[in-house]
């Protein structure tokens, strides 16, 4: 046992020399999620506002330059261009100077008094996240327009103090202010953990056999789990260190709320890294090189941001990719981390998902244990 | 009662999977090595030197025979193999972003060398292999000599009894192969080390007390060197003729001719008798207008006698393969 621990312990160091040695790769590791996070929280948003929105009001009366005053302060579009007709908007959105068009089409306040008047609203498609948010707002302030017509109307007609059956009033739970971060930075911080976990781990065992350094380590008492332990610590060490930081500048630089226990977080962190490193194992015998490796890990990293709900909802997929995204780490740890992170819940909600986690743990150490034998065959 | 090789291999084989079915890559190999002896492993590439030193070190599972090392079993006590004996493989394998006393550090913790030994130890073995200058250089920055002088201090640092060394040599400048193998006798002298040595040069052969020939994964001769040179029959004229190819088929033809083997422009003929057989050669390929240079007869040095084994169980192994040739030992 003894002997085994300083086994391990040698080692540890040796990679972790190696590890230091290559500073360059090192900076790069530790710098390269704290880029994404300040990129995530400045420069890039779910929620599109102030489109750039053409306008071609035909009837110029007191009813459609209040519905364009609507759109221009509802903040989603920002009127950029005045033109006379329908074609020109078309026009505009093709040449790409405008994103959205608002057509009223001649006689709007005539058509509100007999309760048929239509206006169009015309977006460009091949920008989906711009029609999505723009849908909605038009839709919205449109809505709200006919709501005040109503109550007008009824107002005229003697129903003094009218109200609409139904106040809707809605609320957001755990992210009041509908701010992406809150719902980004513990999938990022869960999308990072996997992707250094399983990278690391692929890369430097891949590595040794590619220069042939396992066969030399092989010919030494070291035993397979040892080596595998040897390799898995530092790399746990990393990973560990660019999680804090995520979460540290996540928490204390752009002010998302750390809702639940730190420790659960922390333990099932750990839990999770352990099974991104199992996951990188059973890479790192698929692959025989470097390249090889690199491709694969990319093509889980692929897979990772688009089906394990880390942007966009699970219930929205087809059967099968639910099923391929079951099978990836990220979509257990995902859950976990946005219940713990945002909405503060602890292992009473989350242990199935806890229990996945685990079996994937036992799965791919099994796994990898089998596979690194003490012999070259 | 005897007492058991330091290396032994009875039997030994080994099959390997491929696609195209099963290949026999070591076929029935017999060697024993005593303690304190030097054995080389000779043959051309792909003969399965690498293949039989992993096997008896227990990297490769073996398909047949029986392997240990210091008596104990290649696949049953793996370890205990592992910790008593040092090892290079063919390609040069040290972590190559280690320096060369990170290198030390990391072989001898691996082994378990306490660091009371380690502080002993690794400034004899820098001193040995002369890279006291270079403990802060990065291995892989190492020239192809040091790599392998580095690579044999890590081999040493647990003071192994046997060390296997896999073409130790290969790809290094002939000065720093002769220091490595300088390096190689002061340890077999002092420390009384069994060392075992895959290498295809020939002049690396002789230096070794017994050597075994490999090809086509059969050991087709294991002797001392003299033992081995001396397999070669009749006596070797050495001479370079006007037209070479033009006098090797004439030679062949000629009566008392046991071998021709041609290096470059010069041709090596063994004959039965030196005398009566150099005179007929010189008249004969004067009659085909063929001039003969510096005709004189040479001892047989291990290559010619490599080539002549070799030559020599292709032609049985043709004969085994194509049986319809000898119709007297039927199929």
């Amino acid at each position: 046992m003894d002997r085994s621990l300083k086994r391990i312990d040698a080692l540890i160091r040796e990679e972790m020399t190696r590890l230091l040695r290559d500073w360059r790769t090192l900076i790069i590791m530790l710098c390269t999620p704290l880029l994404a996070l300040l990129l995530l929280g400045y420069a890039m948003h779910l929620n599109v506002e102030r489109i750039p929105t053409a306008v071609a009001d035909l009837s110029l009366d007191a009813r459609s330059q209040r519905l364009v005053e609507a759109f221009a302060v509802s903040g989603s579009f920002d009127i950029t261009m005045h033109v006379e007709s329908e074609d020109a908007v078309l026009q505009a959105i093709d040449e790409g100077r405008v994103l959205a068009g608002l057509v009223i089409p001649p006689g709007l306040a005539t058509n509100v008094q007999r309760g048929q008047a239509q206006v169009l609203v015309i977006f460009d498609g091949s920008d989906t996240l711009t029609v999505q948010s723009g849908y909605n707002a038009a839709v919205s302030i449109a809505q709200a327009q006919s709501m005040r017509l109503l109550v007008e109307k009824m107002d005229r007609f003697g129903l003094r103090g009218a109200r609409l059956p139904i106040a809707s009033s809605v609320r957001v739970l755990y992210n009041p202010d509908m701010k992406d971060l809150v719902f980004l930075i513990p999938g990022m911080a869960a999308m990072l953990l996997q992707f250094m976990s399983l990278n690391l781990t692929a890369m430097s065992v891949v590595r040794e056999r590619e220069s042939g350094t396992i066969e030399q380590i092989l010919a030494t008492p070291v035993r397979p789990i040892e080596f595998i332990i040897g390799k898995l610590v530092p790399n746990i060490l990393l990973t560990v260190t660019s999680l804090a930081t995520v979460i540290l500048a996540g928490v204390f630089w752009f002010g998302v709320p750390f809702r639940g226990n730190v420790w659960l977080f922390a333990w099932l962190s750990l839990l999770f890294i352990i099974s991104g490193l199992g996951l990188g194992l059973v890479v790192s015998t698929i692959a025989q090189t470097q390249r090889q490796a690199q491709q694969i890990t990319t093509l889980l990293l692929m897979l990772s941001i688009l089906i394990t709900g880390f942007i966009y909802p699970r219930s929205a997929m087809p059967a099968p990719v639910q099923f391929i995204g079951g099978l990836i780490p990220l979509t257990y740890f995902i859950r976990i981390a946005r219940g713990i992170f945002s909405k503060g819940i602890g292992l009473a909600f989350l242990w199935s998902d806890v229990l996945a986690l685990a079996t994937y743990v036992v799965v791919a150490m099994g796994l990898a244990a089998a596979t690194f034998k003490k012999r070259l065959d | 009662m005897t007492r058991e090789a330091a290396i032994l291999a009875q039997g030994l084989t080994k099959y390997f999977r491929t696609r195209g079915g099963t290949v026999c890559a070591v076929d029935g190999v017999d060697i024993a090595v005593q303690r304190g002896e030097t054995f080389g492993l000779i043959g051309p590439d792909g003969a399965g030197k690498t293949t039989v030193t992993r096997l008896i070190l227990g990297l490769l599972t073996r398909s047949g025979g029986r392997s240990a090392i210091l008596g104990y079993d290649s696949m049953h006590d793996t370890y205990a193999i592992r910790e008593r004996v040092g090892y290079i493989s063919q390609q040069f394998a040290l972590p190559p972003d280690l320096t060369v006393l990170e290198n030390l550090r990391f072989f001898a913790r691996v082994q378990g060398v306490s660091p009371a030994e380690q502080r002993r130890r690794i400034p004899e073995l820098l001193e040995f292999a002369g890279l006291t200058q270079f403990t802060g250089r990065l291995a892989g920055r190492l020239s192809g000599g040091m790599k392998k002088k580095l690579a044999l201090a890590c081999s040493l640092v647990h003071e192994p009894k046997v060390v296997l060394l896999d073409e130790p040599t290969l790809g290094v400048d002939p000065v720093s192969r002769r220091e490595f193998w300088n390096l190689l006798g002061n340890l077999r002298a002092e420390k009384g080390l069994t060392i075992s040595v895959c290498t295809p040069y020939m002049d690396e052969a002789e230096r070794c007390n017994q050597v075994g020939l490999i090809y086509a994964g059969r050991l087709i001769a294991s002797d001392t060197p003299q033992a081995i040179k001396r397999l070669v029959p009749g006596r070797l004229l050495e001479f370079t003729p006007s037209q070479p190819e033009r006098a090797a088929a004439r030679i062949e033809r000629m009566e008392g001719m046991l071998e021709i083997q041609t290096y470059g422009l010069m041709l090596h003929v063994f004959v039965d008798d030196v005398a009566q057989r150099q005179a007929e050669i010189v008249a004969a390929l004067a009659t085909e207008g063929i001039a003969c240079e510096g005709m004189r007869e040479i001892e047989p040095r291990m290559e010619e006698a490599f080539i002549s084994l070799i030559q020599r169980a292709q032609r049985q192994q043709e004969d085994t393969a194509h049986p319809a040739q000898r119709p007297e030992e039927g199929p």
